[in-house]
């Protein structure tokens, strides 16, 4: 009885021992990075984030949740520094005094994908706002993301350019999930969805869908970095937000940027802009 | 179909070759999920004992509540979690969001319930006369305890067994209140989604196969010590 229990305490503190030690790190080495599942997805933060960690000796924990939820958090005080495509909110954002120091990182573009068949016959159309008016006249399918992400934000705009209402249409459905996921799904449904090229490129060797739309200037997309601003909350983590924008607009990292996917994909996923005017 | 063959290959492949990041991650799922169940043996045996020997009003409610919670979905538990330790929550002092050591606290809150109500519904089983005698022969009442636990030890490992099943397969709280960060906090569950949509169906295969055996070497072990004295 007695030895049991003498295990059993064992057994506990070294439970306990476990459980703190997984979580004991030196505070103010933390960095939060809230950003998009495009950047996950596609692979680029694998390689740029365990570099900057190597450099500097920060940790840096990346959250990847949609641009939407990325600016939540950093509304909150819960992140420390944000990498986001959604250039209207981001202006809000900082219109809202919530972020310092917004740069520009990267751009690639949006495609907007679709099923070989091409019931909505769009394939090459050159401007966005008429090919979806012909989805809409077709009542083809066609999968939204709906969940505030930087590509859900852009698709709006774009319906509402064509001057269409596709919420409550039996055509149009809402994910609300990543992009990999919704582009899995619009292979499935063979419906037509917008995605960023880079997501696209990454999955393009398990997904039966085609590029339709590409090249409108609409189309761009632009990623910025932005530093939360440590004056509106407690316990940001200023100089480890600082320290990662600055690496991240470095001629290193730029060019890792440029790089990147082009020997798997034969083209690049993003292309550097640092320091360029919008 | 090729593709779940390719799946199970790649499994073999990731095995065989111990790669390191399939691994750390398959580790961090034991360790994690492990300590969680430990945490969650001691609170639930502990609290299911209690609440099973001890007559006191509003017992059904309570029961009732327990056993409710034995399906608590781990979203919910996520979201609540993360409300509570997140920076400007009143736990955020801690600075745990986005740690392994909040994982262990929501999967120690999802499997506590569950143990709990094993327990109940285990000692509760037991009759009555048995709690009597043992008392009557002289025993204290920590040897009663002792002697009932004993006595009902295969539903007690079953409590273990689904406990740690339970958390050991959750999603919904690891990746809200861990991030599924890159060699920290990323498990099983969380880089099988995470591969999935990133289109690597094969690797998320493998890591699927992976968590599977893992979930029954455990569970083998558990049933062989349970069946083991049955004899």
């Amino acid at each position: 009885m007695n030895r049991k229990n003498i295990f059993l305490c064992a057994l506990l503190a070294l439970a306990l021992v476990i459980a703190l030690h997984a979580g004991v790190r030196a505070a103010g080495k933390d960095i939060i990075l809230a950003t998009t599942t495009s950047t996950q997805d596609s692979g680029l933060l694998d390689i740029l984030v365990p570099l900057f960690q190597k450099k500097t000796g920060y940790f840096v924990k990346t959250i990847a949740v949609g641009s939407g939820q990325a600016m939540a958090m950093g509304e909150r005080g819960e992140a420390d520094v944000l990498l986001v495509h959604s250039p209207e909110s981001e202006l809000k954002f900082m219109q809202g005094g919530h972020g310092v120091n917004r740069r520009i990182v990267m751009h690639n573009d949006f495609i907007i994908v679709g099923p070989k068949s091409d019931g909505a016959n769009i394939r090459g159309m050159k401007s966005t706002a008429e090919s979806f008016r012909k989805i809409a006249s077709s009542s083809s399918l066609f999968l939204s993301r709906g969940d505030n992400s930087g590509t859900h934000a852009k698709e709006i705009k774009i319906w509402q350019k064509a001057g269409i209402a596709p919420e409550r249409e039996r055509w149009y459905q809402q994910t609300g999930l990543g992009m990999g996921q919704t582009l899995n799904v619009a292979a499935e449904k063979g419906g037509y969805t917008i995605a960023d090229r880079g997501t696209y490129l990454a999955l393009k060797k398990n997904i039966p869908l085609d590029v339709m739309v590409e090249g409108d200037v609409s189309l761009r997309n632009i990623y910025h970095v932005i530093e939360i601003n440590p004056a509106k909350h407690a316990g940001i983590n200023s100089a480890g937000a600082r320290a990662f924008a600055r690496f991240i607009i470095s001629r290193e990292a730029q060019s890792i940027i440029r790089d990147f996917g082009v020997a798997k994909y034969g083209a690049p996923l993003f292309y550097p802009d640092a320091g360029m005017k919008e | 179909m090729e593709l779940l063959f390719e799946g199970i290959r790649e499994a073999f492949r990731l095995l065989i070759h111990a790669d390191p990041e399939v691994v750390r991650i398959t580790l961090l799922s034991l360790k994690i999920s492990g300590c969680a169940t430990f945490i969650s043996l001691i609170i639930g045996i502990g609290a299911g004992m209690l609440i099973a020997l001890v007559e006191f009003p509003g017992k059904r409610l309570l029961i009732s509540i327990i056993n409710t919670g034995m399906g608590l979905p781990p979203v919910v538990v996520g979201l609540f979690v993360t409300i509570f330790i997140w920076r400007n929550g009143p736990l955020g002092f801690l600075g745990i969001l986005y740690t392994p050591t909040a994982m262990i606290a929501a999967q120690a809150i999802i499997a506590t319930p569950i143990v709990a109500g094993i327990t109940i519904a285990a000692i509760q089983h037991l009759p009555e006369e048995l709690r009597l005698q043992i008392l009557a022969l002289g025993a204290t009442r920590t040897q009663m305890v002792w002697m009932l636990m004993k006595e009902s030890r295969l539903p007690l490992l079953a409590a273990v067994m689904a406990g740690f099943g339970g958390v050991i397969s959750e999603i919904g709280a690891s990746i809200m209140v861990g991030g599924n960060i890159m060699g920290y906090t990323r498990v099983l569950t969380t880089a099988t989604v995470m591969e999935t949509s990133r289109g690597n169906f094969d690797v998320a295969i493998a890591l699927g196969v992976i968590l599977l055996l893992l979930s029954f070497s455990v569970n083998f072990i558990l049933t062989t010590i349970q069946q083991y004295d049955k004899k």
